[in-house]
């Protein structure tokens, strides 16, 4: 018996995938920022972003700000926050003679950020909040508006932060940090600068991330980036960790392979994520530096 | 007074001690070249130099001002370029962004004529401008790490061991450069080498490094004419 292929709705699902998959390249391209300006995984960035979330919500609730300003407004506390952080709290032990002190130190970040959120944003018996929308209900194409508008962001997002990267002085400083930090100093850099540069970039990438997850679905709370951040992880790592074009691509991958799994495989309902995962076990397998991921030519 | 003057530096890697009071001076528009072999404290040397050592006694001055205790920023801002050992090429940034980046605190509108400078005078690096430094030979890597050293308009170029891992050929070719560099443009060096020969032959002041102190120092030519001191250090 040969089903009738329903075109429509497999569309309707890759598109929904994209939606997803645009929040997913988000905190990915924020890991991979911060990974390779430091070498480091930072595990509180799903978290981080989720407190600029919040902040973005009371700026456009509380404060009044339109949606799209509270966004960008949050994006630039992010920055100084992020900023903040890796002066304050990850300088001190990143120096430290094992490297997992720093790991170690971002798991902590994990679960006080997130508790923070709660004490800070959440009133007791409080429902679900309600993010406003940035983008229209309705439809352009037979595509969700709201679809279009979020990869319309991150298409910004990426521009920005390829004219940022490859075109200012800035720009060059941070990936000579990325490269080689002993010549950066060598050369003038200030590296210490560089580094909170990397994670302020990181955390309004995610805030932006966290800002547009929160207006999928119907309400969000403290929980809002914990799945977000385990993909945001299989995108860049599908992506090769290193590489900024991965992640978004990565991310958008793991977005439609989740939405067709969920769409047509019934046999893992409930497990679904099993599919991504396995996509990038194999992807890994055949090319060990994902996607995107330089294989490092070196000669001496 | 000197450009450059280490009055009785000692200093090391955590407990151990590696310097033992060492005195060298490079004047304006000279070479120095230290001597010495593996192990004799060369690197380490330039390291106290430029902050890249934790603990450093003694002083260190530079154009008369101290600099024991300043950062490597801004002791490199302050006109001192350091080539490190193995080159510090920034592997993954394209030839013609490790020359950018060797100029990054410069703000007069000179760099891209700089860069077109060093082109000419590396023909090498202007045929790869646009491909990945770490992909290019060791002798490639020197002449763009000199250039890169050089873009920042230094008063004073600091050299570590430049002939590591170089055939004769382009060891040779290294020296001439920088030899030339020195007589057009006055530019100081403080150069540390293995290879005693081809190091002096662009000197002006040579020391000879044992365990962390200075056993000879003089003006190139007395140090290669000086039997006992070639015989026991120089080995020629």
């Amino acid at each position: 018996m040969i089903l009738a292929f329903d075109f429509n709705l497999f569309f309707d699902q890759t598109m929904n995938g994209v939606a997803s998959g645009v929040i997913f390249s988000s905190i990915a391209l924020a890991i991979v920022l911060i990974y390779r300006t430091t070498g480091l995984l930072n595990f509180a960035q799903g978290e981080m972003a989720l407190f600029s979330t919040f902040i973005t919500y009371k700026l456009a609730v509380d404060v009044g700000l339109p949606i799209a300003v509270a966004v960008v407004a949050s994006a630039v506390i992010g920055f100084v926050g992020g900023a903040v952080i890796e002066r304050v709290l990850i300088r001190p032990v990143e120096g430290a003679h094992n490297p997992l002190n720093v790991v170690i130190v971002t798991l902590g970040l994990f679960l006080a950020i997130n508790a923070l959120a709660a004490l800070i944003f959440i009133k007791p018996g409080q429902e679900a909040l309600r993010m406003p929308e940035l983008f229209p209900a309705g439809e352009v194409l037979g595509i969700q508006k709201e679809t279009v508008g979020f990869a319309f962001v991150l298409v910004l997002e990426c521009v920005l932060l390829f004219l940022l990267l490859q075109k200012t002085k800035l720009g060059l400083a941070l990936r000579g940090v990325a490269s080689n930090p002993e010549s950066s100093k060598l050369v003038g850099i200030n590296t210490g600068t560089m580094l909170m540069v990397g994670w302020g970039l990181a955390a309004a990438v995610g805030a932006v991330g966290g800002s547009l997850a929160a207006m999928q679905g119907s309400g969000f709370d403290t929980s809002l980036m914990q799945t977000v951040l385990v993909f945001g992880f299989a995108a860049a790592a599908l992506g090769g960790f290193d590489s900024l074009i991965g992640a978004v691509v990565g991310g958008l991958i793991v977005g439609i392979a989740n939405a067709w799994t969920v769409q047509y495989v019934d046999a893992l309902e409930g497990i679904e994520l099993v599919v991504p995962f396995a996509l990038i076990l194999l992807v890994l397998l055949i090319r060990p530096n994902g996607l995107f991921g330089r294989t490092i030519v070196e000669r001496v | 007074m000197s450009l450059l003057e280490l009055r009785e530096v000692t200093g090391g890697y955590g407990p151990i001690t590696v310097l033992h009071g060492l005195s060298i001076a490079v004047e304006e528009g000279e070479v120095g070249v230290v001597l010495g072999a593996n192990g004799a404290g060369k690197t380490t040397t330039l390291r106290a130099i430029c902050g890249m050592l934790g603990k450093v006694g003694g002083s260190v001055f530079f154009d008369d001002t101290d600099i024991t205790k300043a950062s490597t920023q801004s002791i490199a801002k302050a006109g001192i370029a350091h080539v490190p050992q193995g080159r510090g090429t920034f592997t993954d940034l394209t030839v013609e962004e490790n020359l950018r980046i060797g100029a990054i605190n410069r703000r007069d509108a000179g760099v891209a004529a700089d860069i077109d400078q060093w082109y000419s005078v590396f023909p090498r690096l202007a045929e790869r401008r646009k491909q990945m430094a770490g992909s290019m030979s060791g002798g490639e890597q020197q002449m763009l790490a000199i250039a890169r050293a050089l873009m920042s308009r230094p008063r004073l170029l600091l050299l570590d061991e430049p002939s590591l891992g170089l055939a004769p050929l382009i060891t040779r070719e290294v020296f001439e450069h920088l030899g030339a560099i020195n007589r057009e443009t006055g530019l100081a060096m403080l150069v540390v080498e293995q290879n005693a020969t081809i190091a002096l032959g662009i000197a002006h002041r040579g020391y000879v490094l044992e365990t962390g102190s200075i056993v000879a120092a003089g003006d190139a030519q007395t140090l290669v004419a000086d039997e006992g001191v070639r015989k026991a250090y120089l080995g020629f």
